[in-house]
């Protein structure tokens, strides 16, 4: 693979043995001291045009901890008007000799333009509703140590579903891994279909006999477009301790971050001993380490 | 004088010849040739009336940058129009009969494809005050429209409706309710759903078509004259049953679709590629099937570009803030001559008819026939096969959804009431 735009066209191997490097890197993690000389030489950038911190932040550490040399670009979008300053970016930032470019938009497609535009290899860090394929990895990382294995169990993705990233791109690779993907939310927040996934509007039926439970954000916009009001999304869709009891016992809890407590979720349940929101932030370091190593160093297949 | 030998004649009425066509004075002076200063060989080649276009964006005045009429209308010739409509969407909008005059006089001195201004329907194109409508027509305008900025106010296009009446002047309008599309950038569907781009759905324009068709009924019974709707760049199955509909209970109704939604589906964004990014967007296969069928049984009157040029950064934008619109005014008739009638079986005559009789029916002009006596505004197309290469566009947008795309039909004579205006032959 020169590129990570989606799982399109990957296979079960290949995203296992990615896994397999992310276990390794997650032990360099855990050492005192957290650096490997695996990327010396080459450069990162990574190249916001959304804004963005923890992704961000994820990606920059995981370089750096591979002795990469790190460069950041971020924009206000509203500085961004101009097609040509996409394109005039990454060009710049390739005559300065960077290798990888880990970039994210509020645009489906930009980060696939940019393998039109430029050599190195590109890293989808989110691309407007489409896909965040470093996300679901961790995700799926972070449900392996959890579970096991993923063949056969099923995952609740539980709110904004038609607006969600995470949601398209875990319900892809999840399914790639083989569980069964069941995402739940407002009518009139749910697609029409989604590959890999089954779509409900009830919360219940998704939670039931659940093995984990991915609870997405509620963007305020959503709200202010009139697509909810917020007190019955509360009232019929927040992931409340009782209604978890549907799901298998210790089914775990995720959440892609930054949480609105007490609105998608219920505030206590973040912090309780089922919520892996801390491990999917500390897994996130670990697996875009493996993604940059493949595709800088590994290329297997490629 | 200029003789073109042995050529096969296309027109609305069908196919015949071969013929020797003599041209002089402006007209066709014999189809069994004469003498003449230039003979040219048109041995397998079909020589048809010029074309007209009644959909092209030139983007003069105010963004030269993107076309300008002396790119466009060089594109067009070369596209083997003769005869083209400009939009009135240009910065500012042609409201005034000062704007119509300039763009035709700036055009004639050209002398290239004829150029017949559409002006604004309402001023400034904001839809709260109709623009002069006999003041433009005087200076030459062929039809009124707001085009992509639609008509909310539904009251305001009934009295366009009127006042256009007693003109002749055909309203045009850019059918889509602009709430139901909300701020969708492609078909709305499961395509969208799986790209997590906002979708525009079909219903958006049937629900359009459908409220402006009332309109036109009140319209109708207000005006003592006629009054026609012409509705543009049709896109779904469901606003052509409407049309359909409307034009069986004899209402005065017209219709175009366009290249682009004649032969690329919404599958194409697949590649993620603002390429194909166009208002109305790309739908379904089953839509543009619908469209073929609107081509052959009269629901569709004409095929019009929306050559909608843009600059190529613009068009490397993201996709949702790059602009809609494909330049198409120089591949339209290869386009579909080789997609609709070689690959689809569309009859020749009719295909012909699309780009000639159709359109100027739309405008209240005569047919176009092949025969003595006729203005020698002609095409000359040969149905030697090449690639599209958009890097050799006259149109200052050089990109194009049929890059490489093999088309035959291509023109390679234009004639512009006897002149030459275009030519590549060897």
């Amino acid at each position: 693979m020169r590129h990570l735009l989606d799982f399109q066209g990957w296979s079960r191997a290949q995203v296992e043995s990615l896994l397999d490097t992310a276990r390794v890197m997650r032990e360099v993690l855990e050492r005192p001291v957290k650096k490997v000389p695996a990327l010396q030489g080459f450069t990162v950038a990574t190249v916001f045009f959304e804004p963005s911190t923890r992704t961000r932040i994820s990606f920059e550490l995981a370089a750096r901890r591979m002795s990469a040399d790190v460069v950041s670009f971020a924009a206000a979008t509203s500085s961004l008007q101009k097609g040509e300053s996409y394109k005039d970016t990454l060009l710049t930032l390739e005559a300065m000799g960077v290798d990888a470019y880990v970039i994210r938009a509020d645009a489906a497609g930009v980060p696939h333009q940019a393998t039109r535009w430029v050599k190195g290899a590109i890293i989808n860090g989110g691309d407007g509703r489409r896909a965040h394929p470093t996300q679901a990895l961790l995700d799926a990382y972070t449900l392996l140590e959890a579970l096991g294995g993923l063949e056969g169990k099923k995952v609740a993705i539980v709110g904004d579903i038609l607006h969600s990233r995470v949601a398209r791109s875990n319900a892809e690779l999840l399914s790639l891994l083989g569980a069964e993907v069941v995402c739940a939310g407002p009518p009139s927040l749910l697609p029409q279909a989604l590959p890999g996934a089954r779509l409900t509007p009830s919360l219940e039926e998704a939670l039931e006999e659940a093995d984990a439970v991915m609870v997405l954000r509620l963007q305020k916009e959503r709200m202010e477009a009139g697509l909810i009001h917020l007190e019955d999304y509360i009232a019929r869709y927040q992931v409340t301790a009782k209604r978890l009891k549907r799901a298998k016992p210790q089914a775990p809890l995720l959440h892609p971050g930054p949480m609105n407590r007490d609105v998608e979720l219920e505030g206590t349940l973040a912090d309780s001993e089922r919520s892996l929101v801390n491990r999917q932030v500390q897994n996130g370091v670990a697996v875009r380490m493996a993604v940059l190593y493949h595709l800088l160093v590994g290329r297997e297949g490629a | 004088m200029i003789l073109i030998k042995n050529v096969r004649l296309v027109d609305a009425a069908g196919e015949r010849g071969p013929a020797d066509v003599l041209i002089g004075e402006g007209r066709v002076l014999s189809l069994e040739g004469g003498k003449a200063q230039r003979v040219v060989d048109g041995t397998g080649c079909f020589l048809a009336p010029g074309f007209l276009d009644l959909h092209a964006h030139l983007r003069e005045p105010g963004e030269e940058v993107k076309e300008d009429l002396a790119s466009g209308l060089l594109a067009a010739v070369r596209g083997g129009y003769t005869d083209v409509v400009s939009m009135p969407n240009t910065k500012p909008p042609v409201d005034t009969p000062e704007a119509v005059r300039a763009l035709r006089e700036k055009a004639a001195a050209l002398g290239l494809a004829r150029l017949h201004p559409a002006a604004a329907l309402t001023l400034g194109q904001e839809g709260r005050h109709l623009a002069p409508a006999g003041l433009l027509q005087e200076a030459g305008a062929v039809l009124l429209t707001d085009d992509g900025r639609t008509n909310e106010d539904a009251s305001l296009l009934a009295l366009g409706l009127v006042q256009a009446a007693p003109l002749g002047l055909p309203v045009a309008v850019h059918a889509e309710d602009a709430s139901l599309r909300r701020g969708g950038v492609m078909n709305d569907g499961l395509l969208a759903d799986r790209l997590g781009l906002p979708g525009n759905p079909p219903e958006a324009e049937a629900a359009r078509i459908a409220r402006d068709l009332e309109v036109l009924r009140y319209a109708l019974r207000r005006s003592p004259a006629r009054p026609h709707l012409h509705v543009q760049h049709l896109s779904t199955r469901r606003g052509l049953e409407l049309i359909r509909e409307a034009k069986r209970q004899g209402l005065p109704v017209t219709a175009e679709a366009t290249p682009h939604h004649l032969t690329l589906t919404e599958e194409a964004w697949a590649s993620l590629d603002p390429l194909f990014k166009v208002a109305p967007p790309l739908r379904s296969k089953e839509d543009q099937e619908a469209l073929l069928e609107g081509l052959l049984d009269g629901t569709l009157d004409a095929i019009a570009t929306d050559h909608a040029p843009h600059t190529q950064a613009e068009k490397e934008m993201d996709l949702l803030r790059a602009p809609f619109g494909i330049p198409s005014l120089e591949v339209a008739f290869p386009l579909l001559y080789t997609e609709l009638h070689l690959k689809r079986g569309l009859p020749l005559p009719r295909l012909v008819e699309l780009f000639t009789d159709g359109p100027r029916r739309v405008l209240g002009l005569t047919p176009l026939r092949l025969e003595v006596g006729a203005e020698a505004s002609l095409v000359l197309l040969s149905p030697k096969e090449r690639p599209v290469d958009p890097k050799a566009f006259a149109s200052k947008a050089r990109f194009s959804p049929w890059a490489g795309w093999v088309l035959g039909g291509w023109p390679v004579l234009t004639l512009v009431e006897g002149r030459v205006v275009y030519e590549a032959l060897k």
